[in-house]
């Protein structure tokens, strides 16, 4: 029982770190149609930007991580927009997806060129160590990186419902042409989503670095996992990109403890063929109207 | 009416004898590169058939690749099989999983194809790994024989580059007069607009399922050659990266175009030995080129080189429309 | 198409390579540069270029210079056999590397094949199963190591249970597939058999599972940063058994990423610059001095392959490739007469190394040596 309760912290530590990844990407999906193969090497630079910039400028750590957000939030935010959603869009999706893949090699092999092919330490945020509850000895840093990933994800939600530019945001998301009409600047908000995707991208990072250690190639995984967390929780919904990051990142921990172990991988993909087979649209999403 | 010979064919006929010529001062590397090259161009042909031609995103090819590559591991060193029937089997059974895996592509359509087929693809590789009874997992699978045929020992690596070539060419033929049959025209009537297609009465079922099934098949006749071409296989070359790099391939070269997989192919695996020398960069380098090309031309690099062409035809064009025009202004006149 | 013959004219010039210049001798070092072995591979690398830099300094072997060249394998199985192959085209006189088994699995038979002798660092067992005269290693075989750690289990920690974590490659799956019947032989069960993937981050659920088996202790057979993950996640999860490893958990590298989570660890390790042997005090100081780290054990492999390399090329007075294989059998060489070999080293007549091995705790931050193990076969 204590196992399976540290289990469900764990996984729900982990899957705190999908939703952010996989809530980035559905925004980036409404509002442009762009899906980012490139998303989990997303969550892969900014912890690596910022052991650059402390390594190589001497900058203490915290100035290093604010140096590596800015310059993030510049280039895989508003450049990321502007020299490769922009100028490919026009030629239809297929060929953007195909950009992101290796746009996805680029940033792996300039993390591996430019700072270390191996791993490194990240410094912590959070507290370390465990406490117990119920008898199980639960991990102080899971529970902290649970609770500071929704709380980051709440601030979102209150953002798109409770202001004015959120709100315009997100009726941009639902409903671009309507929106043009209505006197919105569309490409303005088209730009705030990916700042906000690069911004939650930056978050996730320096959360998980420290459990992962930074490393060029962290972002396979967590890649794969937002694909799937937006999948099975419904790709238009912010709710269910939540939704689906906490089934995924349980699933993964569960299916570690409990599933033959060489075939492990394979559960969290198998969820995802089930959901495309029998409810493309996701757990909470709505039925796609637009053709793609 | 004489019909124009098809410059594909004739970039055959000028490459083929070429190809068997140039190599004959390499060294034994060498051949393996320009060998390497030629068995994943027919892989990436294969895929150029489901992508390019009929329009559907796969990311399993290099599992269809490790299917070939361990049915033919597996008979011709444990059983004895020959390799042409070694390869007619690996061939078949792609066609076959390519046919199971195409009906998710009858309900599905795009992303979701996408990564229905990539869930394939790690269960592909997840077998290769763990099934150590068969594949030999995590150990791979050492000493695969080179195929003897006809009494022609291909153990050296010449004979080996050669016999690829000729399997390669007789592929592309294959390939080429696929795409001029009737069935070819209904894969990109399939791919221009399905809907379309449909109301002209192309069997929308079969031909999706033949799509996927017949570059499958492709996938599993290069794994037939890779197979010998290594002598060694794990899992690692048909994991979901590689498949990724293979989709990659076709769109760089030019999905849709018949010598787009060549052209990628040479990109995507000759290019990094050829960089080699310049130290872990290398991979850095083919990512930015394929990036910036990808922004520039997204039909990829014969996409690029076939709106140089029309720019000069449409110029040409326009020429002897300018020259011609007296002589039309005249005879209004007239 | 023009591109396509463009392209083949290029290759053509790339791939017939000119031969080596006479005054030098070439060396080619296949190596993971890049991968899940670029912890390892870097270490070996930057100790072979040490040591060529040291004996070039000297003035060579039998007077001509090292020309040593890195090419990095990826460490992916096909990339590796294309780098060899070109290696031996290009006439190297010996292929070093790689680490990895599965790579050198994959490349081993063309340096058979071409009867040009490669010394690596894989420490697989079936690789010297295999009948190929050419192979050398440069650390221990897993099967020699095991039973070492078994009777450690059981004489010393007197564990009744013993959980395994492995990583599931060639690597983690042969020291797992020899440790497992040796821990049966003893009586001791195996409490909890864990795979897991290569290249994974997350180690929370291995560490629950860990836990949750109640073993005495518990066997950690990663590589290096799998190693230091799984001991942060360890520590997260409250394991409070003893973590046993073989030469990669106690690594420099491992130690450093996994910080406080390392203290306490203990296992067996087949070389460590922590050592009580003055010659790898000497080889560290070296090392820290040029590339600012501490070496880990992959970094003494290289180091001291070039020098078996030299010592033996210079008891034969030729180049002769087969000549090198031949001495190589059975060769012994002594710190006394070589101390770049740091260590006595023997090399029997399948190319496995036999060497005292050492027995080892992490404490605050360091490896500590808490015992010598004899030669196998002194």
């Amino acid at each position: 029982m204590d196992q399976f309760l540290q289990l469900l912290v764990a996984g729900l530590a982990t899957g705190a770190i999908y939703a952010l990844a996989a809530i980035g990407f559905t925004l980036v999906w409404q509002t442009s149609q762009t899906i980012n193969f490139a998303q989990g090497e997303f969550v892969m630079l900014p912890a690596i930007l910022a052991l650059a910039a402390r390594d190589l400028l001497h900058l203490p750590f915290w100035a290093a991580a604010m140096l590596a957000t800015a310059v993030f939030l510049l280039l895989f935010g508003v450049g990321f927009k502007r020299f490769l959603v922009d100028p490919m869009l026009k030629h239809g999706v297929l060929p953007l997806a195909i950009a992101t893949m290796a746009l996805s090699i680029l940033m792996k092999e300039g993390a591996k060129d430019g700072y270390s092919a191996q791993a490194a330490q990240f410094p912590s945020m959070v507290p370390e160590g465990t406490f117990s509850l119920l008898g199980a000895a639960v991990s102080l840093r899971d529970v902290a990186v649970f609770v500071v990933a929704i709380a980051a994800i709440v601030a979102l939600q209150l953002f798109v419902t409770r202001t004015r530019l959120g709100r315009t945001m997100q009726a941009t998301a639902q409903n671009p042409t309507v929106a043009r009409i209505l006197g919105v600047r569309v490409e303005r908000m088209i730009l705030l989503t990916f700042l906000i995707n690069a911004g939650l991208a930056v978050f996730a990072s320096y959360l998980i670095s420290p459990i992962y250690l930074a490393k060029f190639s962290n972002g396979e995984v967590i890649g794969l996992s937002a694909f799937i967390a937006a999948i099975v929780g419904g790709f238009n919904q912010v709710r269910g990109a939540l939704a689906g990051g906490f089934i995924v990142g349980l699933v993964d921990n569960l299916a570690a403890a409990y599933v033959s172990s060489g075939y492990r991988t394979a559960v969290p993909l198998g969820l995802l063929v089930v959901f495309i087979l029998f409810k493309p649209e996701g757990l909470l999403g709505r039925r796609e109207e637009r053709t793609v | 009416m004489i019909r124009r010979l098809d410059p594909n064919l004739v970039v055959i006929a000028i490459a083929a004898p070429l190809l068997w010529f140039i190599p004959v001062g390499f060294k034994a590397y060498g051949l393996y590169v320009v060998s390497l090259w030629l068995v994943m161009a027919i892989a990436a042909m294969g895929l150029n058939l489901t992508l390019g031609y009929a329009g559907l995103k796969s990311l399993a090819q290099a599992a269809f690749v490790g299917i070939g590559a361990y049915t033919t591991a597996i008979l011709t060193k444990n059983h004895g099989v020959a390799w042409p029937v070694a390869f007619l089997v690996s061939g078949a059974l792609s066609f076959g999983v390519g046919v199971v895996l195409g009906f998710p592509a009858l309900r599905v359509k795009f992303h979701h194809l996408a990564f229905v087929t990539l869930a394939f693809a790690m269960f592909v590789f997840l077998v290769a790994r763990n099934e150590e009874w068969l594949t030999g997992g995590v150990y791979g699978f050492s000493n695969i024989p080179r195929p003897v045929i006809f009494g022609l020992d291909l153990s050296r690596a010449l004979p080996f580059y050669r016999f690829v070539l000729v399997v390669t060419v007789g592929l592309s033929l294959a390939m080429w007069w696929l795409l001029r049959s009737p069935w070819g025209r209904a894969f990109q009537a399939l791919r221009e607009n399905w809907m379309r297609a449909a109301s002209l009465g192309v069997d929308i079922r079969t031909y999706t399922l033949l799509a996927f099934a017949i570059g499958s098949a492709w996938g599993g006749f290069a794994g037939a050659l890779y197979a010998p071409l290594v002598e060694f296989i794990d899992p690692a070359p048909f994991a979901i990266s590689a498949s990724f790099v293979m989709l990659l391939t076709v769109v760089v070269g030019g999905s849709g175009f018949f010598l787009g997989p060549f052209v990628g192919a040479f990109l995507s695996f000759v290019l990094p030995e050829l960089l080699r020398a310049t130290g872990g960069w290398y991979l850095l380098v083919y990512a930015s080129v394929v990036l910036i090309l990808l922004v520039f031309s997204p039909t990829g690099i014969l996409g690029l080189v076939e709106r140089a062409r029309e720019h000069v035809a449409q110029r040409r064009a326009a020429e002897m429309r300018a020259a011609a025009r007296p002589m039309l202004e005249g005879s209004e006149a007239r | 198409m023009k591109i396509t013959f463009a392209a083949a004219l290029f290759a053509t010039v790339a791939f017939v390579v000119p031969a080596a210049a006479e005054d030098s001798v070439k060396l080619i070092d296949v190596i993971e540069l890049s991968g899940a072995g670029a912890t390892a591979g870097t270490n070996w690398k930057n100790g072979v270029d040490l040591a060529v830099a040291e004996i070039n300094a000297k003035g060579g072997i039998l007077g001509k210079k090292i020309d040593i060249a890195h090419y990095d394998t990826q460490t992916n199985p096909g990339n590796t056999r294309a780098a060899v192959q070109r290696a031996i085209d290009e006439g190297t006189y010996v292929v070093l590397g790689p680490v990895f088994s599965g790579p050198i699995g994959a490349s081993m038979q063309i340096a058979q094949k071409a009867g040009v002798p490669q010394f690596v660092g894989g420490e697989a067992a079936s690789l010297t199963k295999q009948g190929n005269p050419y192979l050398f290693r440069s650390s221990l075989n897993q099967a020699d190591a095991m039973p070492k750690l078994a009777n450690w289990f059981r004489d010393d920690l007197k564990a009744k249970s013993v959980a395994i974590v492995w990583v599931n490659n060639d690597f983690g799956k042969g020291g797992r597939d020899a440790m497992i019947p040796e821990l049966q032989k003893r009586g001791i069960a195996v409490a909890a058999d864990i795979a897991t993937e290569s290249g994974q981050a997350d180690f929370a659920a291995d560490a629950i599972k860990v836990k949750g088996s109640n073993a005495d202790a518990v066997f950690v057979y990663l590589n290096e940063e799998e190693s230091a993950r799984f001991l942060r996640a360890a520590k997260q999860q409250g394991i409070d058994k003893p973590l046993v490893g073989e030469t990669t958990l106690l690594g420099a590298k491992v130690i450093e990423l996994a910080g406080d989570a390392a203290n306490g660890v203990k296992g067996h390790v087949g070389l460590s610059v922590d050592a009580p042997i003055p010659g790898f005090k000497t080889f560290s100081d070296a090392f820290q001095a040029k590339y600012n780290y501490k070496s880990d054990h992959n970094g003494i492999k290289g180091y001291t392959s070039v020098w078996a390399i030299k010592t033996a090329t210079e008891k034969n007075g030729s180049f002769d490739r087969e000549a090198l294989m031949k001495t190589m059998h059975g060769f012994r060489i002594s710190p006394k007469d070589v101390p770049g070999i740091l260590i006595e080293t023997k090399w029997n007549d399948v190319g496995d190394v036999d060497r005292e091995s050492f027995l080892a705790e992490v404490k605050d931050g360091r490896q500590v040596i808490t015992k010598v193990l004899p030669m196998i076969n002194p």
